[in-house]
């Protein structure tokens, strides 16, 4: 019995030991294309800063990762996230959605901010910046409506 | 000595797990490259693609009938506060937007198609995933795409364009009868709304 619990833990170690070598994706890139959000719209400095601090590691070219990204699996978790979150929406190329596109996701940036979905709960746990207070939420839901009827 | 055969052990494991996961994606890349493969293949039969949308246009229009088919069965889903219904008749919606032949159009009307079909399709894939009342959030969205399609295909039939103006602010839906059936709210507040433009 002692046994089959030490090659079990054995087996385990060596698993984890070994997915450490499976390799993945990074999503990481210096240059800010000239469709960025920030750089296409007139975003106020405070919002600006939230928008990167709360959305723009899983929604851009350009993570921040935390210090145990490279450890699986939360590499994958992580990776999993940031291309899901990439395919929804990516920030650095907002300009090249035509006007119709653009209404659309304004519109389900509100819901989801309005609704709490978004930012993730598993990604304010470690990023307690990220999370948005009341006025927060207001400030920034007001902006997004106005950008919205804008267009 | 026994510590060291263990050591040796794992260092042996790990290798072969990497190896074996190394193999795998080696795999994977030949699958996504026979992919890629039956993809050019489809290409390469175009001419026969080319035959059969005509035919579907010279009877009127039937790819854009068939979207409005599949919205108005949505709508009847959402309308009778059936999720699970609502879900399939999105993946149904979103596959027979994507059959929309646009080659008949001007260069402009085409790339408004596009767009409007691109928007339309990511609206009904998200209904095909989610509960109730995202599905009706959607929905709301889905419902300007598929009007602004109309206002460019036309349509067989007579439309009913019917507003319900508590829903989101307001919210309007497309119908093929003049009774109002709400679709954002459902048994809750079925006959909430009106008739706001006709389309024929």
């Amino acid at each position: 019995m002692k046994k089959a619990i030490k090659i079990i833990a054995i087996i385990a170690l060596v698993v984890l030991v070994g997915i450490q070598f499976v390799p993945t994706e990074r999503n990481q890139s210096d240059i800010v294309p000239v469709t960025d959000f920030m750089l296409v719209n007139n975003v106020p400095k405070t919002i600006q800063k939230k928008l990167q601090v709360s959305c723009y590691d899983c929604h851009s070219n350009n993570t921040r990762y935390p210090w145990y990204n490279k450890v699986q699996p939360f590499t994958w978790f992580l990776e999993g996230h940031i291309k899901e979150g990439k395919a929804e929406l990516n920030l650095n190329e907002w300009d090249s959605l035509s006007n119709r596109r653009k209404k659309s996701k304004l519109r389900s940036i509100i819901k989801q901010i309005e609704s709490g979905e978004m930012p993730l709960d598993s990604y304010t746990l470690i990023h307690k910046d990220a999370t948005f207070s009341k006025e927060e939420t207001n400030e920034i839901i007001n902006f997004i409506t106005q950008l919205k009827d804008s267009l | 000595m026994r510590k060291l055969k263990l050591t040796i052990g794992i260092v042996a494991i790990a290798f072969i797990t990497v190896t074996a996961v190394s193999c795998k994606d080696a795999k994977k890349e030949q699958n996504t490259s026979d992919g890629n493969h039956s993809e050019m293949n489809h290409d390469n039969s175009d001419g026969h693609h080319d035959g059969e949308s005509k035919k579907m246009a010279m009877n009127g229009d039937g790819a854009s009938q068939a979207i409005l088919n599949d919205y108005f069965n949505l709508k009847d889903a959402l309308v009778a506060d059936d999720n699970v219904k609502a879900k399939n008749l999105g993946a149904t919606l979103a596959k027979s937007l994507g059959n929309l032949d646009v080659s008949n159009y001007s260069d402009a009307k085409k790339a408004d198609l596009k767009d409007i079909i691109e928007d339309a399709v990511e609206h009904s894939e998200h209904i095909s995933k989610n509960d109730i009342d995202h599905q009706r959030e959607h929905f709301k969205i889905l419902s300007k795409d598929v009007t602004d399609m109309v206002a460019i295909t036309g349509t067989t039939t007579k439309l009913y364009e019917q507003f319900c103006p508590m829903f989101d602010g307001g919210s309007a839906w497309l119908s093929m009868n003049e009774e109002v059936t709400n679709p954002y709210y459902g048994s809750k507040m079925l006959k909430c709304g009106k008739v706001q433009r006709e389309i024929n």
